[in-house]
């Protein structure tokens, strides 16, 4: 008793020391500064200055003022017409095979339902698909298959697999192995296990992924045409060559509005699907 | 008409469930199950009471091979559960129904698809894509809903909107949607609030003396045990140190379940 109160009494004589709630995270302020560091080096590297922004920002002005009015002759609404409805035909197909092809890769890539090898080797299937960039992509089968939508289509479905399939295989690792326990213990076959314990938990997030990469693949059809792929592409990029300015807001206003359209509609899809 | 139906109708009633010497050990030299010998035939509730970690989820698990057994036996319908694969397990999996704490509904799916998942066994997986059961096992289905306490308007509600009591209550007609031989539940109650916990144990000793299988209940719950089962085992250091009716329970034989005798 007396010890205590002695150490008591020397508590009190000293400043307490404060308690620490958050300890300081050293990696991460390291980090931080690090990062710091290197936007400073890079923005000297490539000689960005505020100068060039102000000199650029008067051509801007230049360029913006030719793409006003945007052209609506007959003529060019037909070739724009014509790119769109390619466009739209190139991610509805992309969209639908590649989904098709996303659900049984990214079932396989799910580490908590396919054996060690299986998933593993989708893993890095899904990975070579994620590499590259659609426009690359759709290079290739330019190469491969020639000039038109079918290489843009192609093109698409691979950069659908890598997206949806990547995010679909980790829906499918968080799913509730409770409810898949339960069903095995039925004595249902692997098929059936799918079917009634996976893809009740996951299918509305399926759907959701295919959802947006409709999006994306909207998106991404406007741009293989430039490379050859089909679509709108092509006219957008003549356009630009030529310096028809003009023909190029009105074709952005197009796409500007069927995105805007098909965003409306995919909120509606997922909503339907909850 | 489906590759997975069994070619004899599963004979009705339950069955024996004989295990012996049964051992598990989830890591070699630290035994969970240190050789379980049980019997477990007729019908009624059987509790299996112990404390916290001492094995009785494993033996249960064990039993429909959830967990696989490292030793022992445990025959039942003529066969080793233990050493069944594949397809055979499948079918052996078939006569044991499951219920469990967290109830294991799929929540997505409404009442009456959880309830037919105990056919799945016996469905092909076009018939179950297309939710084309066969009619038979849809007036099953709504008939054991109807046995649990809950009417038809409970039949398209989706599992997720159900109270714990409704959700173990459905997860009782999907164990007994099995026709099985034998009820396996894994502390049945543990969810529920305590009036819940009367009424779905009684539930459970009621269906288990109508259909005529036996069910084997983990449970922590003494008392509801006292009450409920016809025969009490209880477990504690992974083997056996009770085996008898509720009223041979005595406070001795608790202190040597659960240790200490504060509680009490």
């Amino acid at each position: 008793m007396a010890a205590r109160t002695g150490s008591e009494a020397a508590a009190a004589r000293l400043p307490p020391s404060p308690r620490v709630a958050f300890a300081p995270n050293w990696a991460a302020r390291a980090g931080w500064v690090l990062l710091a560091l290197y936007v400073v080096y890079a923005t000297g590297q490539l000689e960005i200055s505020l100068d060039r922004v102000i000199r650029g920002l008067e051509n801007a002005q230049r360029f913006l003022g030719r793409m006003f009015p945007p052209n609506l002759e007959a003529d060019k609404l037909e070739l724009i017409r014509a790119g769109i409805v390619e466009s739209l035909q190139i991610a509805v197909l992309a969209t639908a095979a590649g989904i098709a092809l996303s659900l049984p890769l990214g079932l396989a890539a799910a580490r908590n339902l396919a054996p060690p090898w299986l998933s593993g080797a989708m893993r890095v299937v899904i990975a070579v698909c994620r590499s590259f960039h659609p426009v690359i992509v759709a290079i290739l089968f330019v190469k491969a298959v020639g000039f038109g939508a079918l290489a843009g289509v192609l093109a698409l479905i691979v950069s659908t697999m890598g997206f949806v399939s990547k995010l679909f295989a980790e829906v499918v690792e968080e799913m509730d192995p409770g409810q898949v326990e339960a069903v095995r213990a039925t004595g249902a076959g692997f098929l059936n296990v799918l079917v009634m314990g996976v893809l009740p938990q996951v299918m509305s997030r399926f759907i959701g992924l295919s959802v947006y990469q409709f999006d994306s693949n909207l998106r991404n059809s406007t741009m293989v045409g430039i490379v050859g792929g089909g679509g709108i592409g092509a006219p957008l990029f003549t356009a630009y060559q030529r310096f028809d300015y003009d023909v190029v807001m009105t074709i952005l206003i197009v796409i500007i509005a069927l995105i805007l359209l098909c965003e409306v509609v995919s909120g509606r899809v997922r909503r339907v699907f909850q | 008409m489906s590759a997975i139906r069994s070619p004899a109708p599963a004979a009705a009633g339950g069955g024996v469930l004989s295990i012996r010497g049964l051992q598990k050990a989830y890591r070699p030299g630290q035994p969970v199950l240190r050789g379980i010998d049980l019997e477990i035939a007729g019908t009624g509730l059987t509790a299996i009471i112990g404390p916290s970690g001492t094995g009785k989820s494993t033996l249960l698990r064990c039993v429909n091979r959830l967990v696989e057994p490292s030793a022992g036996q445990i025959l039942f319908e003529g066969q080793d559960l233990a050493r069944l694969k594949g397809r055979a397990l499948r079918l052996a999996r078939r006569r044991i129904g499951m219920v469990f704490q967290e109830y294991n509904l799929v929540e997505r799916l409404t009442v009456i698809e959880n309830v037919l998942c105990g056919r799945l066994g016996h469905v092909a997986p076009w018939r179950a894509l297309l939710r084309r059961y066969p009619q038979s096992d849809v007036d099953h289905a709504f008939d054991l809903l109807q046995a649990v306490g809950l009417d038809e308007s409970y039949a398209n509600r989706r599992a997720d909107q159900l109270s714990g009591g409704q959700r173990q209550r459905v997860g009782i007609a999907r164990a007994l949607m099995q026709r099985p031989g034998l009820v396996l539940a894994d502390e049945p109650t543990s969810s529920l609030d305590p009036k819940t916990s009367v009424e779905v144990m009684a539930l459970m000793a009621d269906l288990s003396r109508q259909h005529a299988i036996p069910i084997v209940v983990n449970i922590h719950n003494v008392e509801l045990a006292r009450r409920h089962a016809e025969r009490i085992i209880g477990l504690s250091g992974g083997a056996v140190v009770y085996d008898g009716g509720p009223d041979g329970l005595h406070d001795e034989h608790l202190k040597s379940i659960y240790g200490g005798e504060d509680w009490l």
